[in-house]
């Protein structure tokens, strides 16, 4: 099996260096411990959180857009119920964090941070602004490509995924050690898709980004 | 059980293409991964509340302040799912590196020692890595425990948590001397 998973070491990633493990993982035997996951449904979000763009003050500044997608298992089936966390810079690329010191404005009406829950579908939806990209220090010159970070949990152990959504056509894709830490064949699968038919019209474009989670997991009877 | 949980491409064997690829969460998880309630698997006065506190450093030793560590476990009966148990913790690392979680110990699980599976996300980690935390108060069942005699036995101390005023204490060490083992699964 060829993993689509960057290797946790990719030395143009600077802090790779100090941080990924030099021992070789120890192939864990699944048990329920891992096929089993936290099965938090709408628990820890709250009405609204699926909107970036309002904090109830005011309106985030910025190209308003609508991110949608369906999370889907590693036999095409969708994931329901799914919890969906996202972060993300504002559209100038500045986020609300104290150590990020981008000279860039923050937006007092955007805080960055969403969460949705997949319905039967699989799908899940946010409305928010499209972030900037911005500097880091990585090499000189650097930029991060505009992106999202998503979270999710799936059905069991084995599923959490975090990653990032980019978007399409991205000029910086070529100078970004971290998006290209991901296998050529793979780093498609990280950009969201233009879609006209989430585009609302008058108000927001649509972007379409689907998730697949690898992974095993056991049914729910099983895991009682 | 374990065979019959597996389903479809896993079970055949056929390749599992297009999954997502995984990225890190990068230096403002902090932002978007934590909970109030986050740390907490069981409220203050849970009958058997431990603390699992601890640090998480790097290759030169140094404190990790932007990492998060994620814990999944079975209820003190080894149940998953039980009626009013999240079973799940999570933790932003502070400024020094520090994390803790108030949970309970687990059951046995398929006769295993108790464990509590945790994933650890980082800037500078490409994807999560996954380790298991034992306890120290436990000889006997850990010198029986499957996974843990795959471990080699100069690392395996790296996976027992140790008691602590409050409850265990379990480091995490991403890279170099003492580093932690980590779980492919």
């Amino acid at each position: 099996m060829t993993s689509a998973h960057p290797p946790l070491l990719s030395p143009g990633y600077k802090s790779t260096i100090l941080r990924a493990p030099q021992q070789a993982p120890i192939l864990l035997p699944h048990s329920l411990t891992e096929l089993t996951g936290p099965v938090l449904g709408e628990g820890p979000v709250a009405a609204g959180d699926a909107d970036l763009t309002l904090d109830g003050s005011g309106e985030a500044q910025g190209q308003r857009i609508v991110v949608h997608g369906q999370v889907r298992d590693s036999d095409g089936r969708p994931v329901p119920d799914a919890l969906v966390e996202v972060w993300q810079a504002n559209a100038a690329g500045r986020y609300l964090h104290k150590w990020d010191r981008h000279d860039a404005p923050l937006d007092p009406h955007f805080t960055g941070v969403g969460r949705s829950v997949t319905d039967a579908q699989g799908m899940y939806r946010f409305v928010t602004v499209k972030p900037g990209a911005y500097p880091w220090g990585n090499h000189p010159n650097a930029w991060r490509p505009a992106h999202i970070h998503f979270s999710l949990f799936g059905r069991a152990f084995t599923q959490r995924l975090v990653t990032q959504m980019y978007f399409p056509d991205d000029p910086l894709f070529q100078y970004d050690p971290i998006y290209n830490s991901v296998p050529e064949f793979a780093r498609a699968r990280m950009v969201a898709g233009f879609d006209l038919s989430a585009t609302v019209e008058s108000w927001a474009l649509g972007f379409r980004f689907d998730i697949v989670l690898t992974g095993a997991a056991a049914t729910p009877m099983e895991t009682r | 059980m374990t065979g019959a949980a597996m389903t479809g491409a896993a079970m055949t064997g056929a390749p599992m293409t297009g999954g997502t690829p995984s990225q890190t969460v990068g230096p403002y998880l902090s932002i978007g991964l934590s909970w109030d309630e986050g740390p907490h698997v069981v409220a203050a006065d849970a009958p058997g509340a431990i603390w699992l506190r601890g640090v998480v450093r790097d290759g030169n030793g140094a404190l990790i302040p932007d990492a998060l560590v994620e814990t999944w476990q079975a209820d003190p009966e080894g149940r998953f799912h039980a009626a009013g148990f999240r079973g799940l913790g999570r933790c932003a690392t502070d400024d020094d590196g520090r994390y803790g979680i108030r949970t309970v110990k687990p059951g046995v699980v398929e006769g295993q020692a108790p464990h509590i599976d945790v994933s650890v996300l980082a800037r500078g980690l490409l994807h999560r890595v996954v380790t298991r935390v034992y306890f120290s108060d436990e000889p006997a069942a850990n010198e029986s425990d499957k996974v843990l005699a795959q471990v080699p036995a100069d690392r395996r101390g790296t996976l027992i948590a140790e008691q602590a005023p409050d409850g265990y204490r379990f480091d995490i060490t991403l890279q170099g001397q003492d580093e932690t083992v980590f779980f492919a699964v």
